[in-house]
């Protein structure tokens, strides 16, 4: 039994914690005031330390590596910035996994090669204005109909909100959910089709201004008959949400490892504030007030890292899909909970100064309380957990 | 094009150095990287050998703990390293350092360029790179921000940065090169760089593989010693100037009698 990431994960963090220090963590400050979305620049420098092809295979130009790795990437990164670890993850959880593991050799061949090199980002959209969690509720459709030349094509209409990595100038194709008939049953049927940027009638409004997350790419989405080649749907017809589903518990284990990245840099800081300020003439560390919620803090982060990497592991080393979807579910919610309590900390350690903009606190503060909301709430997890153990819960 | 690439392993730049009992650095310690100046000598390789084809080798000295430093130079796309390993080597002054390399470097032979850092970090010397030159009979070109090599003309152009500006220099192949910091920018290794590094060679050496004696190399051998060392004093309280007017000159008198202006 290993508690240990092994050594090649160890030398990548090292490299993915020096970039992100050296690299990113001067000019997030920056990036929020001038840039106030998601900066290319940052992309460019996570591109070319192949971040973004981590999990790809070697035929697309991507290293191949496990969930693992990924994890760490994302953890390092979001240590220094949550807005820019969700890039990274929606970049490859949302819009490269679905294609890598849906998609036909035609479309892997199309889009792969300029996602995994981090020259272009895919979004994915299912969450609409009126269904959230409530996925089922899906309203956009999808109709084929053949147009003036004989070929078939999809017409899409309706609505998707909150879409990351949608309207970016290196967005280059966002699928979509959309109901495409109804099933024997009654029910919707759903399917994912891929419409391109730059189709007639898909726009990426404007971006959302956001209680955090200043630096990632958020944007309502509104379809008003965009056509698109019928070879453009993604994977089964009538599989749009299964399959949604299924490359969602990847997603939140690499969520819950961006919760721990957040959560380590509360603790770091505080740790480090808590030595250097002073008050009534002594470090606030020597204040058993501070110092116990401070080693709290610890107690929580390694908590969440052993949950967060402990699925991880389970998925890289291929156990039953009920106990990853389980321990992926107990680690997202466990690590985002603990993460939304870390920044309440870290702000408390640093009094007034941690509710200042100049300290990274606050942006902290700011950037937590999604990540108990995006890719499955914690009452959605919650009801899953509920469910593995076998309770009929609604 | 084959290139040397010289390497070091050096304590963290923000650790805290300390002498060991027999008075020399404390490598044990400490957290230990790859000198920094050395990443700019091996990117500029890995820049020219994606330019003119041709390997990399990395060349280092040092315990067995600089394999760390030797993996990341392989990580970041050198295709071989060297690795001179051997107990009697602790405590090697700047020339006997540049003796063991140049011994290796004789052993690795046909080379077109030597390439490392102008510095490493822990003992400041600045002189192996100019050593390793003499030693080996090859041209020095030492202090460079900026290299062109003309691999078919056998020839290189540079950059030395020099106290009032800088010289532009030629010298033909076989030469050696110390490159100085933002001279480029040095890549981060990728996962598939630190991947690809497990499955690269690395010769390991001792001196006895090199020719040499025990007692040629580290303290017994070295041309200096460290015969004594104290901690640096803490720091003083600085002068107060309370401004009466005259405050301007006395900051101007300060920055002079410091020789900043």
């Amino acid at each position: 039994m290993s508690f240990s990431l092994s050594e090649d994960h160890e030398a990548f963090r090292k490299v993915v914690r020096d970039f992100a220090e050296k690299a990113l963590q001067p000019n997030i400050e920056r990036w929020e005031r001038e840039v106030g979305g998601l900066p290319t620049e940052a992309v460019n420098g996570m591109a070319e330390l192949g971040l973004f092809g981590l999990t790809a295979s070697e035929e697309y130009g991507g290293a191949g590596a496990d969930l693992t790795t990924l994890c760490v990437a994302i953890e390092e990164i979001g240590r220094v910035d949550q807005s820019l670890g969700i890039t990274l993850e929606a970049a490859v959880g949302l819009g490269i996994n679905p294609i890598a593991t849906y998609g036909t050799d035609e479309q892997k061949a199309q889009w792969l090669p300029d996602l995994v090199a981090g020259r272009a980002l895919a979004g994915f959209g299912l969450t609409e204005p009126e269904a959230g969690s409530d996925a089922g509720g899906t309203r956009t459709k999808a109709v084929l109909q053949t147009n003036a030349s004989g070929e078939a094509q999809w017409v899409v209409d309706g609505a998707k909100a909150f879409i990351t990595n949608s309207g970016h100038e290196l967005t280059s194709v966002v699928t979509v959910t959309a109901r495409t008939g109804t099933n024997e049953n009654g029910t919707p049927e759903l399917s994912a089709i891929m419409v391109p940027t730059g189709t007639p009638g898909f726009v990426a409004e404007p971006a959302y201004r956001k209680l955090g997350w200043h630096l990632s790419d958020t944007h309502p989405l509104s379809y008003d008959g965009a056509r698109v080649p019928e070879a453009n749907l993604l994977g089964a017809r009538g599989r749009g949400f299964a399959q949604f589903l299924n490359t969602l518990d990847d997603g939140r284990i690499a969520i819950a490892a961006l919760a721990v990245g957040l959560s380590q840099a509360c603790l770091d800081h505080s740790v480090s504030y808590a030595l250097e300020r002073k008050a009534f003439g002594q470090p606030i560390g020597k204040k058993q007030g501070l110092a116990f919620q401070i080693a709290d803090l610890q107690v929580a982060v390694e908590a969440s890292r052993l949950l967060t990497y402990k699925a991880a592991w389970l998925k890289d080393t291929g156990a039953s899909v009920k106990q990853v979807k389980q321990a992926a579910s107990i680690a997202k919610l466990y690590a985002t909970e603990a993460a939304v309590s870390a920044t309440r900390t870290a702000t408390q350690v640093y009094g007034g100064y941690g509710f200042m903009e100049e300290y990274p606190i606050a942006r902290f503060y700011r950037d937590a309380k999604v990540l108990e909301i995006g890719e499955g709430t914690s009452e959605v997890q919650r009801i899953l957990i509920s469910r593995g153990l076998g309770l009929p819960v609604e | 094009m084959k290139i040397v690439v010289c390497v070091k392993q050096v304590p963290d730049t923000w650790a805290e150095k300390k002498l060991d009992a027999s008075k020399t650095l404390d490598r044990v310690s400490v957290d230990n990287i790859l000198n920094e100046m050395d990443e700019f000598a091996l990117e500029e390789a890995l820049q020219m050998i994606a330019a003119h084809s041709g390997t990399v080798t990395v060349l280092s000295m040092g315990p067995d703990s600089a394999t760390e430093a030797i993996r990341k130079a392989l990580s970041m796309g050198a295709d071989g390293a060297i690795h001179i390993v051997d107990d009697a080597l602790k405590g090697s002054c700047a020339a006997v350092t540049s003796l063991v390399l140049a011994k290796a470097l004789e052993r690795i032979g046909d080379y077109d360029l030597v390439i490392s850092g102008s510095e490493a970090s822990d003992a400041r010397t600045s002189v192996v790179p100019a050593m390793l030159a003499e030693r080996l009979g090859i041209p020095q070109v030492t202090f460079v921000n900026k290299v062109e090599v003309d691999p078919a003309a056998k020839t290189l152009k540079a950059n030395r940065i020099t106290d009032d500006g800088y010289q532009v220099v030629e010298a033909s192949l076989p030469a050696m090169i110390s490159a100085v910091e933002k001279m480029n920018e040095p890549r981060y290794p990728s996962f598939k760089g630190i991947m690809a590094a497990k499955k690269k060679p690395v010769e390991t050496l001792s001196i006895a593989d090199l020719g040499l004696e025990a007692d040629a190399v580290g303290l017994s051998g070295s041309w200096t010693k460290v015969n004594d060392s104290a901690d640096r004093p803490p720091r003083s309280a600085g002068t107060i100037v309370e401004d009466e007017g005259n405050g301007g000159a006395a900051l101007v008198d300060f920055l002079a009698s410091k020789k900043f202006v």
